[in-house]
């Protein structure tokens, strides 16, 4: 622009010296992210306080997919209500009908047979496996990655050609249940396991080197949504988000169920960057530290998986006379370590076959309360790589 | 930690505040009085013997046969000194507060374990059970302007929410052909 323009239009030199000093004035908008958007990982309503790119506030509005599994629970004998167990993170079925099977078992004295506890280990291992490929897949394509996406699927599907062989159901499978599992393992299904887990463990090196370490990848996720040990601990988060705070708690290790003290196996935690493999800029706590300890987890899912099997006793997978069972007039709180973390059920009985109260403390519930927290001051587009490594599944959050 | 030691520490500091403790059974906890709630809290999280900093889950239970509702509030110790080195063990402990029906009301402890926040606001929509002093009590899982509190056992579904029939029974009342 010359000298003349300028001068002749007031308008245009306001403008210009407006934007020149840097006072562009933006104003604050509230702008609705959800239910139904492809980076919020099910019906999660998030309502951004925005000023111009900077979100001031992330306000989490759920319920959008409750179900009233509560309320079914008093209307429903134990081993009827397995079913309901399965939706509510649906991506870990196996794993959620361990939790309320281990708490229905301690609460009516049920001892579980060896055979029954090594299956259950298996499957509740390889459902994690499953999981956490769901989730770290899902947080390639929020970020932009399209590719790791499908090959997590293509590995998922495998497991998922397990669990049909051997329940006949892919996402729900209500094969875990109380006593021990619903049936025995088909013929040749541990060779299949074994050929299964020989094929995956090459593949977590393929998705380090497509993803994890990946540029754009680190600078979209590292020093990002950082939660302090502090505050993990304060707001109740478990699992993974936990872990990735610096702190190697796992249930699995420290109130361990269905023998998995037999089971030799690592917990990896967030590591500061610099250290070993961790690129540069990586903080203990932020996004890609809650990321990447999933990533480690599936490794040591699979050496639990292969001890398993090769240990696997022989005997009753089930014990016996399970279907029909009188509550106690007690209670009972039981946790289990989710692939989200810790899934724990209140189960209150009275006398009848039928629970006075059901509670499922959803980790996805617990783990999600801190967004609003986290969420202050963070750009725009940082948004779905918090909530994206916090990995909720909204079935959990709202059951 | 054992219950039994956990239990006298509480009946030591609070006294008759304490009213009961079941521990035996599989779920050892103490019952204590609502109006002592949050220095009770206070004193479980920040006593250097018992450093309960998790708040695991609070649960609302209906009472029907003693005409009163309950929070039970679980909890356990997560050691923060080497959390480097691989944890093996914990102690666990839970609370539970009884209030009665027609006033179910209770000092919130969100100030305490900010983990209490959530949950406090679900037993807040499922149970109706009112919390003071809480930063944001609202509805969580059902619409903000759902009438009743689904989880008591004298709970009526309702015929229908802004005209969408919301059972199958709402046609018998209201035929449409």
């Amino acid at each position: 622009m010359t000298e003349t323009v300028l001068e002749s239009s007031p308008d245009l030199m306001f403008d210009l010296e407006r934007s020149v000093q840097g006072d562009l004035r933006t104003e604050e908008m509230l702008v609705n992210m959800g239910p139904q958007h492809p980076s919020t990982h099910g019906v999660l309503r998030l309502v951004l306080r925005t000023d111009g790119e900077m979100v001031l506030e992330a306000i989490p509005h759920v319920g959008y997919i409750h179900r009233c599994a509560e309320k079914i629970g008093e209307n429903l004998q134990p081993y009827q209500y397995i079913p309901y167990t399965d939706r509510m993170d649906y991506l870990a079925g196996m794993n959620n009908n361990q939790a309320f099977a281990i708490a229905v078992e301690r609460l009516c004295g049920v001892q579980v047979p060896p055979r029954g506890q090594a299956i259950r280990v298996v499957f509740a291992e390889l459902n994690r496996i499953a999981s956490h490929l769901v989730s770290l897949g899902t947080y390639g394509l929020d970020m932009g990655a399209f590719t790791p996406f499908l090959y997590c699927f293509r590995e998922r599907e495998m497991i998922l050609d397990l669990f049909e062989a051997a329940c006949g159901a892919r996402l729900t499978y209500s094969f875990l249940t109380i006593g021990g599992a619903h049936d025995d393992l088909p013929d040749g299904w541990i060779d299949r396991c074994r050929e299964f887990l020989d094929y995956f463990e090459p593949k977590i090196d393929d998705y380090n080197n497509l993803l994890s370490f990946n540029h754009i990848f680190v600078k979209r996720t590292s020093n990002i949504g950082i939660i302090s040990l502090d505050d993990a601990i304060a707001w109740g988060l478990t699992g993974p988000c936990l872990r990735a705070s610096g702190i190697r708690w796992d249930l699995r290790k420290i109130l361990p169920y269905d023998g998995y003290e037999q089971y030799d196996f690592d917990v990896p935690i967030g590591q500061p960057g610099g250290k070993g493999e961790i690129p540069h800029g990586v903080v203990v706590g932020d996004c890609w530290s809650r990321y990447y300890v999933r990533v480690l987890e599936m490794t040591q899912s699979v050496r639990i998986i292969r001890q398993a099997l090769d240990q696997l006793p022989t005997g009753d997978f089930r014990a016996p006379k399970c279907t029909t069972l009188k509550l106690p007039a007690n209670e009972v709180y039981v946790e289990v370590e989710n692939p989200r973390g810790q899934l724990g059920f209140l189960v209150v009985g009275d006398g009848s076959a039928i629970p006075a109260r059901v509670k499922a403390r959803g980790p996805s519930f617990c783990n999600l309360s801190i967004t609003t927290h986290v969420c202050k001051n963070v750009l725009l587009a940082d948004v779905p790589a918090i909530i994206g490594s916090i990995d909720v599944v909204m079935g959990e959050v709202d059951r | 930690m054992a219950p039994e030691e956990i239990c006298k520490l509480l009946k030591d500091h609070f006294g008759d505040d304490v009213e009961d403790a079941v521990l035996e059974g599989g779920h050892p906890h103490a019952r204590i009085a609502a109006g002592r709630w949050p220095e009770t809290a206070l004193f479980l999280r920040d006593d250097p013997r018992l450093r309960f900093n998790v708040l695991r889950c609070i649960s609302a239970l209906d009472l029907p046969a003693d005409d009163k509702l309950a929070c039970v509030y679980d909890l356990y110790h997560v050691p923060l000194e080497r959390p480097n080195d691989l944890i093996n063990r914990t102690y666990e402990f839970a609370v539970r507060v009884v209030m009665d029906r027609n006033q179910p009301i209770i000092p919130s402890v969100a100030h305490v374990w900010p983990a209490a926040e959530w949950h406090e606001r679900e037993a807040f929509d499922l149970m109706g059970i009112n919390f003071t002093g809480h930063p944001d009590l609202r509805r969580i899982l059902c619409p903000d302007d759902w009438a009743g509190h689904p989880l008591r056992k004298d709970y009526e579904f309702p015929l229908d929410y802004h005209g969408i029939p919301a059972t199958t029974e709402f046609e018998l009342t209201n035929p449409r052909h």
